[in-house]
């Protein structure tokens, strides 16, 4: 997947099974403050991560990411590991 | 302090109707809930008997998204349930937000949760990968956990475990708190699981009717040729609350519980008891501070099981014989709703008290030695209805009976 097709996977995503509000979603948006996802949440992200990339991602490495443009990027820089 | 324990709201979501009217229907019909389900018999169980309950839609409207992943089929009933028994009690979130309010539910699975939690380990071998609602989904608190943070209900919370008895001692229970002057208002209920895997030990060990053909003949309680239960599920919930509690804030009270007992019979796992049967009736009508003729209606705990039906129709024609109470078994159309059956049959038997019948026990067709003493309703009886009495046992004997009466306007 391409970077933009990845930050749209995880727009739809994010607004279907997190059902947080498409308005909250921006690129600049951060995980926490901005749109709410707490860390049950995060939890959850983690599973669909697996289904949807293949990738599952480690707890530490949540640490790092704060925006969601850091959440996409990640996933471009796994999603082929 | 001995306070007045009344009834205020009821809930239903069974394989006889969603709704209170639709299962007044039904009961007065004598409908069966009962179908036949192939994937069961695919699976490998002897018998894909099932009751036909229809799967909730929550939204997250409803519910937000935190709480509801977090709730497995039972808990979704019970969520149903339990949204009719506040509506009809007029407790509605504003109320429950300002005052305290129990919950006690009966329930004694929760298998699909567990299944999938092993069947995604099997796979992944990542405990990572079942993610947040699990956990919530597969203890067997998962009701009264589940129903407390989405009601706000911030008064005594827990699950009763009990087998098929469980949702009667629900009530039970409520009941003597709020007679003790503990709480003043408490939700109660029973629900049952009805996927595939809730119900395997049970076909296992022969539990379940194999009269595939005719599925609403299936079950057939006190009838001399039944062959065994037909499983089945859902939920009900009940607003008890304490009688000055619920004239204070203007309730509409729809009846008075008026009596509990309890026994157990200290014998085999599987086998019932005639005596554990008559102990639990007998100090249920002492509770009550009444006599076996008192009674108008008896529902009937019989499972259509050969033995199970055979000892409580001993007990009962022991306690009750030559007595004015009608006699019927409400599973002979719902099926066996296990362990909310102790507490949908107390929302079976308000209607009935309500609309003046009792509902009949479909399917009796030929008593055995035993029932053919006993005084049971074969049609819908149209007669009025003041005081019952519900039995409920389970495995492991586990007995309890309840005793609700008409409150006097």
């Amino acid at each position: 997947m391409t970077l933009k097709e990845i930050e749209a996977t995880v727009k739809q995503f994010l607004v279907e099974e997190l059902e947080i509000e498409e308005g909250k979603i921006t690129l600049e948006a951060r995980l926490k403050e901005d749109m709410g996802i707490d860390s049950l949440d995060l939890v959850d992200i983690v599973v669909i991560v697996d289904k949807i990339f293949g990738i599952r991602i480690k707890a530490e490495d949540m640490k790092g990411i704060v925006t969601l443009n850091d959440f996409c990027n990640y996933i471009a820089e796994h999603q082929n590991q | 302090m001995n306070n007045r324990v009344v009834i205020t709201g009821a809930g239903i979501w069974s394989c006889i109707g969603n709704d209170l009217e639709t299962v007044r229907q039904s009961l007065y019909n004598g409908k069966s809930g009962v179908g036949l389900s192939p994937e069961r018999i695919e699976y490998g169980y002897r018998s894909g008997l099932s009751g036909v309950v229809e799967q909730p839609v929550i939204t997250k409207q409803m519910v937000d998204r935190h709480t509801r992943v977090g709730m497995p089929e039972q808990t979704q009933y019970a969520y149903m349930a339990a949204c009719q028994a506040f509506n009809q009690a007029g407790a509605d979130v504003d109320y429950l937000s300002k005052n305290e309010c129990g919950c006690i539910f009966g329930s004694d699975s929760s298998a699909k949760p567990v299944i999938e939690i092993h069947k995604t380990m099997e796979a992944e071998h990542d405990t990572a990968m079942l993610g947040y609602g699990m956990v919530f989904q597969s203890m067997n608190s998962t009701i009264t956990m589940n129903l407390s943070t989405i009601f706000h209900l911030r008064g005594v919370n827990f699950t009763v475990s009990a087998a098929c008895a469980s949702g009667s001692h629900s009530i039970g229970l409520g009941y003597m708190m709020i007679q003790q002057g503990q709480q003043e208002m408490i939700l109660c209920g029973g629900a049952q699981e009805t996927n595939q895997y809730s119900m395997l030990s049970f076909d296992a060990i022969g539990a379940f009717s194999v009269r595939m053909d005719q599925p609403q003949k299936a079950s057939r309680p006190f009838d001399r040729d039944r062959d065994g239960l037909v499983p089945s599920g859902g939920a009900a919930a009940l607003v008890l609350e304490s009688y000055d509690h619920a004239v204070k804030r203007g309730a509409n009270i729809l009846a008075e519980v008026v009596g509990y007992g309890f026994s157990g019979n200290g014998a085999e796992i599987s086998k019932p008891c005639d005596h554990g049967c008559e102990l639990a009736m007998s100090r249920a009508l002492q509770n009550a501070c009444l006599t076996p003729n008192d009674i108008d209606y008896i529902n009937a705990h019989a499972t259509s099981t050969p033995q199970g039906d055979m000892y409580e129709a001993i007990a009962i024609d022991r306690l009750f014989g030559g007595s004015k109470a009608w006699i019927s078994s409400t599973k002979s159309m719902t099926g066996h709703e296990c362990w909310m059956a102790g507490a949908s049959e107390i929302v079976y038997s308000l209607i009935m008290m309500k609309n003046n019948f009792v509902a009949p026990n479909i399917n009796f067709e030929n008593p055995d030695e035993y029932s053919q003493k006993l005084k049971i309703a074969t049609q819908t009886i149209e007669t009025q209805v003041d005081t019952i009495i519900s039995n409920s046992f389970g495995f492991g004997g586990t007995n309890s009976a309840l005793v609700i009466k008409k409150i006097a306007k």
